[in-house]
């Protein structure tokens, strides 16, 4: 079987198109390169989508954190600590069984049991934590100078924010922001390893690379190929980010810029 | 209820609690140790050293996540498998890999296999130990190589002028003044370790995760070890309020150990401490 054909019939197949069985034996190379690359998509998946909404939610938590009121502020610390303090993998697992357990009340959490939206709502519940607290302490640290100068040209409630506040905390916020999107895609290989069943083995990209590793007891190459699609899909994530960053900080010169710090953390 | 919690299988989640307590108390201070060859290292006059500790502050820290972990558990294992074969076993002659298959003579395995079960345990615990230790170390010694380059200079050249030798310099003037630097690194690092536990069980020791999910769940719906139905979820929310509270305490106690280094110390804080101490 040729390569091309490996790939025709299992480049999706995390998705469940393609081929329904996985290869038994003679793993070769490419099988593994594909697979792995296959599971990829649901990496991707979960990571793009937890950080789109979790972006919102976290500038929410953290205007909420920020706030004077107590009605506010209250349940945005609090929300920020359960996400914070406890392991990622408690959460997911905790997450499944709760759905789990709601399905037999009521039927509508049907697809919640399901990785694609029980693991997803997790992941953009823990991203919009951490995010939440990088943008409150980005918000703490907006110059005085930056909202004395809004007040002064009269801005005030939605413009001021929109204009002043929210600009100026993304751009602070910007570089650890980048670390927690890396980190998040980091963290979407757990999901098919708590908890959350892989269905019609359609997993993630580590889901396979175990795969391959049980069938082979070889770890040598399964992993070093997870760990070069990470860090593939991590090189993108900083390009993206990148520009990102350049746009928010275009008004200043060059060498004031905050240059993007790395910084990679190991477990949520 | 209360004595159906106290049966022997619950008394195993209670022990595997103690286990991840003990795992944080030896692996922490392991990890420091690691941290701290690493950043010495790092730093070093001599290149090769500095070159083995920036390099493995790098590598370790530039790999994903918990594959790292699946990774290293079996390449550890496997590793040291190879070594004692290739010691005890030298007239051995098929190959190691056969195929897919790792394949070591018998005096080889480790533990060995007519090893008691608690060996085999115990061995496992340790590899997870190790794991946790390179990895962490890793971060720490990254940590502590911020810190020693964030103690002010004019401290080293004062040391220096007061004629300390370079060796004196670090353990007398380097090394007590970096703590107050590197205790925000460290203490988030120890977070991110608490929060680290739950993938012991990943690693195949039997965790809390493994028992929670033993004792919660039911077997079969109809021939059940359990007199009760689908109790996991509420076994995992009493592992969250675990891990929580823990969290907790930690803050405090970091906080305080942090006002206690703060002390006397060179930075704004110290400054803020020592005004306040006047007025």
């Amino acid at each position: 079987m040729s390569c091309l054909q490996t790939i025709q019939d299992y480049g999706l197949r995390a998705i469940g198109i393609g081929e329904r069985l996985l290869p038994r034996d003679d793993f070769t190379l490419c099988q593994q390169f594909t697979l792995i690359g296959s599971g990829m998509i649901w990496n991707i998946y979960f990571g793009l989508f937890a950080l789109l909404m979790g972006f919102f939610l976290a500038t929410a938590l953290a205007m909420g954190k920020a706030s004077s009121r107590a009605v506010l502020r209250k349940p945005a610390e609090w929300f920020i600590f359960l996400f914070r303090g406890s392991p990622l993998f408690i959460q997911f697992f905790f997450a499944y069984f709760l759905f789990l357990n709601l399905k037999s009340v009521s039927p509508i959490f049907d697809p919640f049991t399901a990785a694609w939206l029980g693991a997803l709502i997790v992941l953009f519940f823990n991203t919009a934590a951490y995010s939440g607290e990088i943008f409150f302490g980005a918000l703490q640290s907006i110059p005085k100078g930056d909202t004395e100068a809004a007040d002064a040209y009269g801005l005030s409630g939605w413009m001021r924010f929109r204009r002043i506040i929210w600009p100026t905390m993304l751009r602070l916020a910007w570089p650890a922001y980048t670390n927690e999107a890396i980190f998040l895609f980091h963290a979407t290989a757990l999901v098919f390893f708590s908890g959350f069943p892989a269905w019609q083995q359609r997993g993630d990209a580590l889901y396979y690379a175990n795969y391959f590793a049980d069938k082979t007891f070889n770890p040598f190459v399964p992993y070093p190929i997870l760990a070069f699609y990470f860090i593939l899909l991590t090189l993108v994530v900083i390009a993206l980010f990148g520009l990102v960053n350049a746009r928010l900080n275009r008004h200043l010169p060059q060498d004031v810029r905050p240059r993007m710090r790395l910084r990679p953390n190991l477990i949520r | 209820m209360a004595c159906y919690l106290t049966t022997g299988k619950h008394m195993s989640i209670y022990f595997s609690v103690i286990t991840v307590l003990v795992l944080l108390a030896i692996t922490a201070p392991i990890a420091l140790l690691f941290g701290f060859g690493g950043a010495s290292a790092a730093r070093s006059q001599i290149a090769p050293l500095r070159w083995f500790g920036k390099g493995y502050i790098a590598v370790v820290r530039g790999v994903p996540d918990i594959a790292f972990f699946l990774f290293f558990v079996i390449a550890l294992d496997q590793g040291i498998e190879y070594l004692r074969h290739k010691v005890l076993c030298p007239d051995w002659s098929e190959p190691i890999r056969q195929g897919n298959d790792f394949v070591v003579c018998q005096a080889a395995k480790m533990p060995l296999g007519s090893a008691p079960q608690w060996v085999h345990e115990t061995y496992g615990f340790a590899l997870a130990v190790l794991t946790f230790a390179i990895v962490f170390g890793a971060f720490a010694a990254n940590v502590l190589f911020g810190a020693m380059r964030a103690v002010p200079r004019a401290q080293l050249e004062t040391a220096e002028a007061y004629g300390m030798t370079q060796r004196q310099t670090f353990w007398r003037v380097l090394v007590p003044q970096m703590w107050v630097y590197a205790l925000p690194g460290l203490s988030n690092l120890w977070m991110v370790l608490i929060k680290a536990t739950p993938l012991l069980f990943l690693l195949g020791v039997e965790d809390i995760v493994y028992w929670a999910r033993e004792l919660g769940g039911t077997k079969t719906p109809r021939f059940t070890d359990y007199p009760h139905g689908d109790w996991r979820m509420w076994y995992f929310l009493a592992l969250l309020v675990f891990y929580l509270l823990f969290t907790r305490v930690s803050e405090v106690v970091l906080a305080r150990i942090m006002a206690r280094l703060t002390h006397g110390q060179a930075t704004a804080a110290g400054e803020a401490q020592r005004k306040a101490a006047v007025a």
